[in-house]
């Protein structure tokens, strides 16, 4: 385990312009309305680890995420991966391919995160086109099956369409694509709030098993303490765009600080006999 | 989908998963007959159409062939070379019968090249204001609103007394009126796909604006720019046949059903009737098939009402 911080944010923020429109602001007289989504975050996360974003929806977990991975633009702040700068105020956002190549995204919803023409084969395939990963036709599709059968489908589901599986199934392929330009680095968004209780677990521990795998860092989303609580090694708790209180897993949950960071566990649900512990 | 549709060797999937496809599509279009007539006179009329100068007794354009002696015959009567007349002729002595033929494909053909031109323009238009947003957006929607807030004859009608006569004007002219309907119907889909994180997921690869729009966007707005085509072609073509009966639209060399309508128009009140309604009667059916087709695409794309 490297002792260096693999991702490194620094006084991030980002501010919405929720104005109305300007014909509208003309005949008002209404001014200019900002909001503050994230206000001035900084945290870093070690090769090969979790770092959870907890928070109410709304609190700018997603936002933060979205920034990360070049989605979205900080008005301020830095991102600087493995000591290589993707964000800056000077030299504002880094178009480098090799740099998109390493941070990949799991998004939240299963059903919209799939191109409904495309087949699962064509999906996985796109991320290795676009970065121009392997050239020979008959590799790519080897490539794509290896993908499949490392997050537990098959190779002949590579010419399926994603209305053809269930939920859980759809969450793999589209972590699959994620993997598929060999990303050192994942911002999972809430990947398992779509899913029954039941399936949730699979899908954690999928990521689990593939972080011990290829050595995965994870930025993991997510407003639930349960599936927190399993995935992470460090915690950040954001309230209104800003952190509240940060630790590692252990003591953050056993012993939280800030009051905020207490309503959250006290909001999940507890079950007879403590299932959730891990 | 059924599972055996996935066969092992990478063709045979294919092949299997899109006849499966278009097995649904079809098993749905078929659920209500009258679509299905529909559909069956449109062909039919679609095949005269493209192949008028085959199917027609005479070529009502040949001078050789054209008797002004044979002028204004009833439907069902024979001049005196024997030649059966089943529509009855125009005022200049050609076959009525032919003349719909002919007229079919000018008609369908103007409404369907200035349609797909339409679709083209306005898809682009409408699909890249939504993607790229912002003031862009604002401005080509702006345009839309003035446009669609004229009545399309009328706008027609400017566009023609500006341009003159002529098939390439009108075919502007057509375009003109209707690609704001295509702009806005693409933007509504275009608006809901771009939210969609698939679409997100493919600027995480660093993919080009043009790439996104092209293969991730454009595939899933096509059904109700196809809805809207159909219908659109009918209203294209109802209004190519206006212009015409009044003299504005296409030249005589180029005689639509709407031309045909008008030549005839004089000779109502005199009692022969065939020469206008005919044509008429061959509009109607044009129009109705198309629009029966278009309303039975509609349902059939309308989340709403899907089982």
């Amino acid at each position: 385990m490297a002792d260096k911080a693999y991702l490194q944010v620094s006084g991030l923020s980002r501010h919405f312009d929720i104005s109305d429109p300007f014909l509208a602001r003309l005949l008002t007289g209404g001014a200019r309305r900002k909001l503050t989504a994230v206000d001035n975050v900084s945290f870093s996360i070690e090769r090969g680890q979790t770092y959870a974003l907890v928070g109410e929806s709304g609190s700018g977990k997603s936002t933060i995420a979205r920034m990360i991975v070049g989605l979205e633009r900080p008005d301020s702040g830095s991102i600087r991966f493995d000591g290589r700068t993707a964000f800056d105020e000077r030299q504002g956002q880094v178009q480098d391919n090799s740099l998109r190549q390493n941070l990949q995204m799991v998004f939240q919803s299963p059903y919209s995160s799939l191109n409904p023409r495309w087949r699962v084969g064509d999906i996985l395939m796109e991320p290795i086109r676009a970065f121009d990963l392997i050239a020979e036709p008959q590799a790519r599709r080897r490539r794509v099956h290896e993908l499949l059968d490392q997050v537990g489908l098959s190779a002949q589901d590579a010419q399926r369409y994603p209305h053809e599986f269930s939920g859980g199934q759809r969450q793999r392929i589209s972590i699959a694509r994620a993997l598929a330009s060999n990303p050192q680095f994942i911002v999972c968004d809430e990947p398992t709030s779509a899913l029954d209780v039941s399936v949730q677990a699979q899908v954690l521990n999928l990521l689990k098993q593939l972080q011990r795998d290829l050595q995965l860092t994870y930025l993991f989303i997510s407003h639930d303490m349960a599936v927190v609580r399993v995935m992470a090694h460090r915690i950040g708790v954001l309230k209104n765009g800003r952190l509240v209180e940060e630790n590692a897993a252990g003591p953050l949950i056993d012993a939280p600080q800030d009051p905020y960071t207490r309503m959250l566990m006290e909001s999940t649900p507890r079950f007879a006999g403590g299932g959730a512990t891990g | 989908m059924a599972q055996g549709s996935t066969g092992g060797q990478i063709t045979a999937g294919q092949q299997a998963g899109s006849q499966a496809g278009w097995r649904k599509l079809w098993s749905d279009y078929s659920e209500s007959p009258l679509a299905v007539a529909a559909l069956f006179v449109f062909a039919t009329i679609l095949f005269i159409a493209i192949f008028a100068p085959f199917v027609s007794p005479t070529d009502p354009y040949d001078l050789a062939t054209v008797d002004i002696m044979n002028s204004r015959l009833a439907p069902g009567s024979e001049d005196f070379a024997g030649n059966l007349y089943i529509l009855g002729t125009d005022g200049a002595g050609r076959d009525m019968l032919s003349s719909i033929f002919y007229g079919l494909r000018v008609s369908l053909g103007v409404g369907a090249l200035s349609g797909l031109i339409a679709l083209i323009v306005g898809a682009i238009l409408g699909l890249s204001a939504a993607y790229f947003g912002g003031r862009y957006e604002t401005i080509i929607m702006r345009i839309v609103d003035i446009q669609l807030s004229f009545p399309s004859i009328l706008m027609a009608l400017v566009i023609l007394a500006i341009f003159g006569k002529g098939v390439e004007k009108t075919i502007i002219a057509l375009i003109l009126v209707q690609w704001a309907y295509y702009a806005r119907a693409a933007r509504a889909s275009a608006l809901v796909e771009k939210n969609k994180e698939y679409v997100e997921a493919a600027k995480c690869l660093a993919l080009g604006d043009r790439r996104i729009i092209l293969n991730h966007i454009t595939p899933n707005c096509m059904a109700p720019l196809i809805v809207v085509g159909t219908l659109q072609t009918a209203h294209a073509i109802s209004l190519e046949a206006t212009l015409s009966f009044l003299g504005l639209g296409l030249p005589i060399t180029e005689p639509s059903l709407g031309l045909l309508i008008g030549n005839g128009f004089e000779y109502m009140y005199t009692g022969d009737y065939w020469i206008s309604i005919f044509p008429g009667i061959a509009l109607l059916i044009t129009i109705v098939s198309i629009n029966l087709v278009g309303d039975q695409l509609r349902d059939m794309f309308n989340p709403r009402l899907q089982r």
